[in-house]
């Protein structure tokens, strides 16, 4: 089914290192994907493999000894309509500290953290910190920002917001604290919301109350998403589509059906197997994407070739101990960087990559 | 919030009562007393004392009585009349000498303080925030010798630079017309031109030790998730730096007033010496080496009782500034 939502976020070939005295990390290798307006993408993948630096390389808030070296992240800031071609910006090209930048961090994108708890400044209350966004980003006074946070606070679910606006984040549970941190998030009405693992640090009811929230001010506010979580049970029901992250790239990137039914890269199909049943008790736990035979590759020796044949079980020597493979169309709206649905003599070379929007 | 404040008052009392009682006994301690050893000075100089005018001594400063009634009578006089005894030495009572030096004290200690903060402060966050650059390392190095050089060596380095250099005597806190002149308003223009060297040199002293603990809290709230929050609202950083992690990393300082206060007070006692100020450090220091007994106890039971204080005010002032305690009171 074509898709027919305007591009609003799209990332090519980004690459984010991590400078460190003991070598590089290639954080982020050469990751390409896109976002369209109102759609919920999930980001999955083990641990390390980049996604936070992902989402942080957008909000160009990476920090030392990290950088951006390579790529572009296109913000397709208005939609083009009928004589208009809308407009388009490049964040990697925006000073990290320029008024561009900020205003469209927390803005037009705003993220929300996995710890509730200490991603609240400890001494600052609710109210504060909400306005603070607020009255950054929107020419209002601040007796019309406390009213606008406690709409906000009302349209998370927040249980007395009148009084609960001037409470300091200790005094509230986790599940309280993450409703904050949405409203925080939301009041500018972002055009993309990034949550990093927003759940994970919740039990089993309170993420279930905070996902229907999620998905709820979704219809509501009409954002787009990026999901990022290790548990795949809160990618099926969440995200329209997923990418699949390994060692900083995107291995895969299908609907949410096709990556359950239909996975293509090995590691993709590795990950799926390491649930132990993919029934309804499953879903709602957090399922860490741990038990892929081997572990991760040394950061600063990447293996040659795919970084992903050494654990491979369809590794074919000579092959994908050599040639990294590109990205390969598998079916409508469907691809994925393996040597498997390839001829390998006939790699697309990364920059030569059709681009996202024109497959569209 | 007063419900915690009236909780921390009435404890002071037990710990004041302790150190009025330890105050009394460390002036008991020492072998002999101050007619022991003024009898002694006396004979020395060949005068001739006998026994019945030693007695006559004894009684006139309650030394025969029972040490509980000394120590009932010496709190019951400060308790209802303000009456600190009579100092030995100066022959003058003990509230005369104090009082001017104890404010001078206290003055200048807090204005130590607020210097140290504004020196080490803004410094600590530069260098929290620039990592391994120059000014870092620069600032280390400096606040490294600042650690390992005493106050009152610097003191020293400047009187003499001042009367070698420059031919001013930069000692004591008056010119000399002022020394004994009553306080008026030249008096005040004249101290406060004077008293940035102590002041300084004190400050210096402390920013080394504030600006490493300040860094080193700093560096740690900067990884706080809270911090990111605030970047990824869009907030310039200079401005998250300070509304977040700075505003966090300084609340264990307001807990420190209480004892830099008193750190002040004895640290200050050297320097105060070489530059010859007229604060409570050298006058005690005196007192307890010719065992003034009345003058030194009432020293260290009002710079206790100021540490005290001094504790208190920092205590509100961190439940003021960290929503977090202030439950727990
Ligand atoms: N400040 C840093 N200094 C050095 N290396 C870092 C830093 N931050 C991240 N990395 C490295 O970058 C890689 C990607 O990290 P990232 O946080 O994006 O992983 P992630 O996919 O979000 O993992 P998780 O699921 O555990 O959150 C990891 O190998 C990590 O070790
Ligand atoms: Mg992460």
């Amino acid at each position: 089914m074509e898709d027919t939502r305007p591009l609003l976020l799209e990332v090519e070939d980004l690459k984010t290192y991590m400078f460190l005295d003991e070598g590089t990390v290639h954080a982020v290798d050469g990751a390409s994907f896109s976002v369209r307006r109102g759609e919920t993408l999930g980001i999955v993948g083990e641990s390390g493999c980049g996604k936070s630096i992902t989402a942080r390389s957008i909000m160009r808030i990476v920090r030392k000894p990290g950088k951006i070296v390579n790529g572009k992240i296109l913000w397709h800031r208005t939609p083009p309509s009928p004589g208009n071609l809308g407009q388009t910006l490049d964040l990697t090209t925006l000073p990290e500290q320029g008024e561009e930048m900020r205003n469209i961090r927390g803005g037009e994108i705003a993220m929300v953290f996995q710890e509730p708890m200490s991603s609240l400044s400890p001494v600052h209350t609710i109210g504060n910190q909400i306005m603070e966004v607020i009255m950054l980003h929107q020419k209002v006074s601040k007796q019309e920002a406390r009213e606008k946070t406690l709409l906000m606070l009302n349209q998370v679910g927040m249980p007395q917001p009148s009084r609960i606006i001037d409470r300091y984040p200790h005094q509230l549970s986790g599940g309280m604290r993450q409703r904050a941190m949405i409203a925080m998030a939301l009041s500018c009405h972002p055009d993309l919301l990034i949550a990093d693992e927003p759940t994970t640090a919740l039990d089993v009811t309170t993420e279930a109350q905070i996902l229907s929230l999620m998905r709820r001010l979704q219809e509501e506010l009409g954002m787009a998403i990026m999901f990022i979580t290790h548990n795949l049970g809160v990618v099926a029901q969440m995200t329209e589509r997923v990418i699949v992250m390994y060692m900083g790239r995107v291995v895969e990137d299908a609907s949410v059906d096709d990556l359950f039914y239909d996975p293509k890269h090995p590691y993709t199909q590795a990950l799926l197997r390491s649930i132990p049943r993919m029934g309804s008790k499953a879903l709602g736990e957090h399922t860490r994407l741990a038990s892929i035979k081997g572990t991760v590759p040394d950061p600063f020796n990447l293996p040659k070739g795919c970084p992903f044949h050494p654990r491979c079980e369809h590794a074919m020597p000579g092959i994908c101990n050599v040639i990294d493979p590109g990205v390969t169309q598998v079916g409508p709206n469907h691809t994925t960087r393996c040597h498997l649905y390839g001829d390998p003599s006939q790699v697309i070379p990364l920059e030569s990559k059709t681009p996202a929007s024109s497959v569209a | 919030m007063a419900k915690y404040i009236l909780k921390r008052i009435l404890y002071m009392i037990p710990t004041l009562f302790v150190i009025s009682i330890i105050s009394f006994a460390i002036i008991q301690l020492p072998p002999g007393d101050f007619l022991t050893s003024y009898v002694a000075t006396l004979r020395q100089q060949g005068e001739d004392i006998d026994a019945t005018a030693i007695k006559a001594l004894e009684e006139q400063y309650g030394l025969n009585q029972p040490i509980y009634v000394q120590y009932g009578k010496w709190m019951r006089n400060i308790l209802l009349y303000g009456d600190f005894g009579l100092s030995f030495e100066w022959r003058r009572p003990v509230k005369d000498l104090i009082w001017e030096r104890i404010g001078l004290t206290v003055f200048i200690s807090l204005l130590t303080i607020l210097v140290t903060w504004i020196i080490s402060i803004p410094a600590a966050v530069y260098v929290a925030t620039h990592q391994y650059s120059f000014l870092d390392y620069l600032i280390s190095f400096i606040s490294f010798v600042g650690l390992g050089t005493p106050g009152f060596l610097i003191a020293l380095v400047y009187l003499w630079i001042m009367l070698s250099v420059f031919g001013v005597n930069a000692a004591g806190l008056f010119s000399e017309q002022y020394i004994n002149a009553p306080w008026n308003w030249d008096k005040i223009v004249d101290m406060m031109s004077r008293i940035w060297a102590p002041v300084l040199i004190l400050a210096l002293d402390n920013t080394a030790g504030i600006i490493r603990t300040v860094r080193a809290n700093l560096l740690d709230e900067l990884n706080k998730p809270y911090v990111e929050t605030a970047r990824a609202k869009g907030l310039k950083e200079r401005i998250l730096i300070w509304k977040y992690p700075v505003r966090v990393a300084l609340n264990p300082f307001f807990s420190t007033v209480g004892w830099t206060l008193a750190a002040l007070v004895s640290g200050e006692t050297l320097v105060a010496v070489v530059l010859n100020i007229q604060t409570s450090g050298p006058l005690l220091l005196r007192a307890l080496t010719s065992q003034d007994m009345y003058l030194a106890g009432a020293f260290v039971l009002l710079l206790s009782a100021l540490t005290v204080l001094g504790t208190l005010i920092s205590d509100i002032l961190l439940a003021i500034a960290d929503p977090r305690i202030r439950l727990e009171g």
